[in-house]
């Protein structure tokens, strides 16, 4: 007899998002638009009580639900709660900008809740079928949010690029799951772990399955070379959709490929380190490099956000718990600043004239000087200069991989990083050292310099005391793989 | 001793004080933008007198020390302490940045406050560079440090500022990021960032040379060394003149300090290794750039090479070995602290007048303003190292040094005495002798009190420790031997 109550309340917070995400979409039917903040309310509310139960969880031990396909243990309390704290910031971030650009509908925020379900279901599944399930939920969320703006070509565009390359995507890691299930017999990790370690699996055919998850992981990275669709969907999306896209589903990611490479494929984790390594690399010099040359300011958040991928695969890389660990904290770090960007972004874009270009930021300082000191600490952090939190993540993630000795790639990838301070020094030169093109101040909501303020706040103070998350992420990686 | 918080109030007063500076920048207005961050200035400067007294000048560890743990999981600490070598450099910069806060009180008109308030967040970043005893604490300073003269630069400096403020962020960021990484290695061998394990931690040799190299990335450009100071003549030049001071007076002796601090202790062998190369490229240093020099139309730049010219003598003394070296070559960063920030200031307040450093604009100074020619012939006297004055106990020791170890080395060292004349009087001649040429030189005013008083201060700091030199040996006596100690225990593991 299985007793169900038990298992529904380890997806507690799932179905929690899940109800609401329905009733966000019902209700919304039925009310005004002048009411819509009603639903917003919800929607954050939602949000809070998922945040309430999954805390309540606590650390523990993993608890395994549904015929052991889903899991709910200290990584994907981690991974969980940040997407919930992400996630409504991102959604007091948007709400100002959508409504001036009548984009503010009840869809958006049931298909944000949506997206989150996907997340949450890939962090915490422990049976490929899962994992692809929220992929799917994630990802067709997502397209549709790129072309939110329907009328707008460049928007639809996008989306029709990131559905054929994200459907390609989806296919090969697909592809490649079947094939694990054809050597195993099963789609469940650990079962795949187990009859992998008792090596009666042909090593080639096993490599050859390999590859397509790692494929199927990167792109949903954004790792080079599979990284094509990143600038393009960056940019034709509105600002706030590519907040989304850049900052949540990487807490997705990276719980998919920790359940994927650590738990399920652990014993063949040669073969799949000297892949990351060489994507890790890659990504950094081109996501580095490359976004030098732009003029576009999403799209050089596009690569640089590249080339934060390329230090979360250095540290996955390493292949020992401590990598997870800094792995755990970078995207952490990572996702604060990236919403400290775009954050910053769309409060000062006014409501005829978005902030596209890098040029737009000219004088920044004179005009808004609250505004530059947010977006200078974020450029720094995102370079990696103390006193931010963008020091410790990279120094957590350069220390795992040199102490699996791989000095040579630490050193290249230290030189990448220097290519990056460039191009985030430029930002802060042009805000500061640049005569503005328009002299008009900027005002920027209440709600929104609160935040943001804290925002940024964050990146100082975690940058001067990083313990407390630090230690949050390492429990979180020992508890689950140890 | 412990926990005596002296250093960090050292630290963190400068840097709270500019802080409130920025926080309520709205408000302040009128005198108070002057006076306020001259308060700030003196009550930063008076805290870190008592260090002088407090230092126990016999004992060769280090002193008043403090100690909390940070970030446990990589063993990071909050550990400072001092010992010879920190504490005058730390009198340095705290004199340095209120001298800077006072000059720049009359010669900048734009965002006077922040202006200030970036000196002083930066005087307190250095203070805890000189005073760091873990690498990853140094290294936050060391870094946060860039972050003020960056927007300095950027903002107050010359038309071309923003080529040479970047360039000069990207130079520094290129060295630190690899002493960061040997950091991090130093840390996987012996398990924590403190400075002690980092002395202690057997290395081989291959290992050793990588980490020296790091490390004379992060420092040579610093210091910096040739062929590595191609950013100094820029960043000199565009700086406005408090930028120029703190960057010739404190930031240049990092280097020095830092290749005391870390590279040399923590790799001895690899150091007594590449002594050879070391010592050519401190020799090309000192006659190379001294030729350059010799050959600058701007003002700015001259001194800028002619600072180059001088570290490679610190250079020099460091890399010989030898007590008489380092304590020579350590006497010669604090000598030429004084007599730079010194030439600097002449400069600005000739430039703040004519707006131009081009020496052929100049001629005849001295008919307008005989006091600022007098303080000027003195300075560059004392940069040439005329007897007497701190520039030539210096060299003096450095080339004595050097004597010793090979002769060749200090007939070449030597020759700077020959070169640093040329540069330094000749620059005068053609600025401040001759007859008026420019109209506009007629217009000059000469120096107000305010300026007097501060040449006159680094005027008679000049000559105490040229005259009287124990006033900074007695202090880092005890330390150079222990260094020199440090130097001669091979750290190669035992087969």
């Amino acid at each position: 007899m299985i007793d169900i109550g038990s298992h529904l309340l380890v997806i507690l917070p799932e179905l929690i998002i899940a109800i609401m995400a329905m009733v966000v979409l019902l209700v919304d039917l039925y009310i005004k638009d002048s009411d819509r903040s009603f639903i917003y309310s919800l929607t954050q509310l939602s949000l809070l009580a998922a945040g309430i139960v999954t805390a309540g969880f606590g650390f523990q031990e993993s608890r395994l639900a549904f015929n052991d396909m889903f899991v709910s243990d200290s990584l994907s309390l981690y991974l969980k709660s940040l997407s919930y704290v992400s996630l409504s910031i991102a959604l007091i971030y948007s709400r100002n900008y959508l409504k001036q650009k009548k984009l503010w509908t009840g869809e958006f925020l049931s298909l944000t809740l949506f997206s989150l379900l996907g997340i949450m279901l890939m962090i915490s599944s422990h049976h490929l079928l899962v994992i692809y399930m929220g992929l799917e939920l994630l990802s067709l969320c997502l397209y549709s949010l790129v072309a939110l703006h329907r009328d707008n070509l460049k928007a639809s565009e996008a989306a029709i690029k990131y559905f054929i390359l994200g459907a390609l995507a989806s296919g090969l890691l697909l592809y490649g799951m079947s094939m694990l299930y054809g050597f195993s017999g099963s789609l469940d990790i650990s079962v795949i772990a187990s009859s992998i370690a008792q090596n009666n699996i042909e090593p080639s055919l096993l490599i050859f399955g390999l590859v397509f998850i790692v494929v199927g992981i990167a792109f949903k990275l954004g790792a080079v070379p599979f990284h094509m669709w990143v600038p393009d969907v960056y940019q034709g999306a509105p600002l706030p959709v590519t907040m989304l896209i850049s900052s949540v589903p990487k807490f997705a990611a990276v719980g998919m490929a920790v359940r994927l490479l650590y738990i399920g494929l652990d014993d063949i984790s040669s073969d799949w380190q000297q892949m990351l390594l060489i994507m890790a690399l890659l990504s950094m010099a081109i996501g580095n490099i490359t976004a030098i040359a732009q003029t576009n300011i999403k799209r050089m958040l596009a690569y640089s956000t590249i080339s934060h991928v390329g230090f979360i695969l250095l540290g996955f890389m390493s292949g020992s718990i401590n990598g997870v660990g800094s792995v755990l904290f970078y995207v952490a770090c990572y996702v604060l600043m990236t919403l400290a960007a775009f954050g910053l972004l769309i409060a000062i874009s006014t409501k005829d004239s978005d902030i596209e270009l890098i040029d737009d930021l000219k004088g920044l300082n004179s005009r808004n000087s609250w505004a530059a000191g947010v977006l200078m600490i974020t450029m720094l952090s995102m370079a990696g200069i103390p006193p931010t939190v963008g020091f410790y993540a990279k120094f957590s993630v350069l220390q795992s991989a040199l102490n699996e000795g791989f000095v040579w790639s630490v050193v290249f990838s230290v030189l990448m990083a220097l290519i990056g301070i460039y191009y985030y020094l430029r930002i802060i030169k042009i805000m500061y050292f640049d005569a503005p093109i328009k002299k008009t101040k900027i005002k920027v909501p209440g709600d929104m310099f609160f935040i943001l303020s804290l925002n940024a706040g964050a990146l100082v103070i975690l940058g001067i005391s990083p313990k407390i998350l630090m230690s949050f992420a390492t429990l979180s990686s020992f508890i689950t793989l140890q | 001793m412990m926990n005596n918080s002296i250093l960090s109030l050292s630290i963190w007063t400068p840097i709270l004080s500019g802080f409130l500076l920025l926080i309520f920048s709205k408000y302040i207005s009128g005198k108070l933008t002057k006076s306020l961050p001259l308060f700030g200035g003196l009550i930063s400067f008076f805290i870190t007198v008592p260090l002088y007294q407090k230092f126990d000048l016999t004992s060769p560890h280090f002193q008043l020390q403090e100690f909390y743990h940070w970030i446990p999981l990589f063993n990071i600490n909050y550990h400072l302490g001092v010992d010879g070598f920190s504490v005058p450099l730390i009198l340095l910069t705290s004199l340095m940045t209120l001298i800077v806060i006072i000059f720049s009180n009359q010669s900048i008109k734009k965002n006077l406050l922040h202006y200030h308030a970036a000196f002083l967040i930066m005087s307190g970043l250095m203070i805890g560079v000189f005073s760091s005893l873990d690498a990853i604490l140094y290294y936050v300073f060391w870094e946060a440090m860039l972050i003020p003269m960056f927007l300095i630069i950027g903002i107050w400096g010359g038309p071309n500022r923003v080529y040479a403020t970047i360039k000069f962020f990207l130079y520094t960021v290129l060295g630190s990021l690899l002493m960061l990484v040997s950091f991090i290695y130093l840390y996987n061998v012996t398990g924590g960032f403190s400075v002690y394990d980092f002395y202690d931690a057997p290395l081989s040799l291959p290992v050793q040379l990588f980490i020296f190299f790091a490390f004379f990335m992060a420092f040579a450009v610093k210091i910096p060394m040739w062929p590595l100071h191609t950013w100094l003549p820029d960043a000199h030049v565009e700086a406005p003149t408090g930028g120029s001071v703190i960057l010739a007076a404190i930031m240049l002796k990092l280097g020095g300090y830092s290749f005391i601090r870390f590279a040399m202790p923590i790799a001895p062998d690899a150091t007594v290794f590449l002594k050879p190369i070391l010592i050519t490229l401190s020799l090309i240093s000192i006659v190379y750039i001294a030729l350059v020099a010799l050959a600058q139309k701007d003002m700015k730049k001259l001194i800028a090479y002619s600072s180059i010219s001088h570290m490679g003598f610190v250079t020099l003394g460091l890399f010989l070995l030898t007590p008489l070296g380092v304590e020579g070559g350590y006497i010669q960063m604090i000598s030429h602290g004084f007599i730079s920030a010194a030439l600097f200031i002449c400069v600005g307040i000739l430039y703040d007048q004519m707006h131009t450093r081009e020496i052929s604009h100049y001629g005849g100074v001295v008919n307008k303003m005989p006091l600022l020619t007098a303080f000027a012939v003195f300075f560059a006297m004392a940069n040439s190292g005329l007897p007497g004055t701190s520039g030539f106990v210096g060299e003096f020791m450095v080339i004595m040094a050097a004597a010793k170890e090979n002769l060749l080395v200090a007939s070449i060292a030597s020759l700077t005495l020959i070169f640093g004349a040329a540069y330094s009087l000749w620059m005068i001649k053609r600025v401040f002798y001759g007859k008026v040429i420019h109209q506009s030189v007629n217009k000059l005013v000469d120096i107000n009190s305010t300026q007097f008083f501060i040449l006159s201060v680094l005027l008679f700091l000049t000559l105490a420790l040229g005259i009287y030199p124990k006033f900074v040996s007695n202090l880092s006596n005890v330390s150079v031997e222990q260094f020199i100690q440090y130097m001669s225990v091979s750290k190669l593991p035992i087969i």
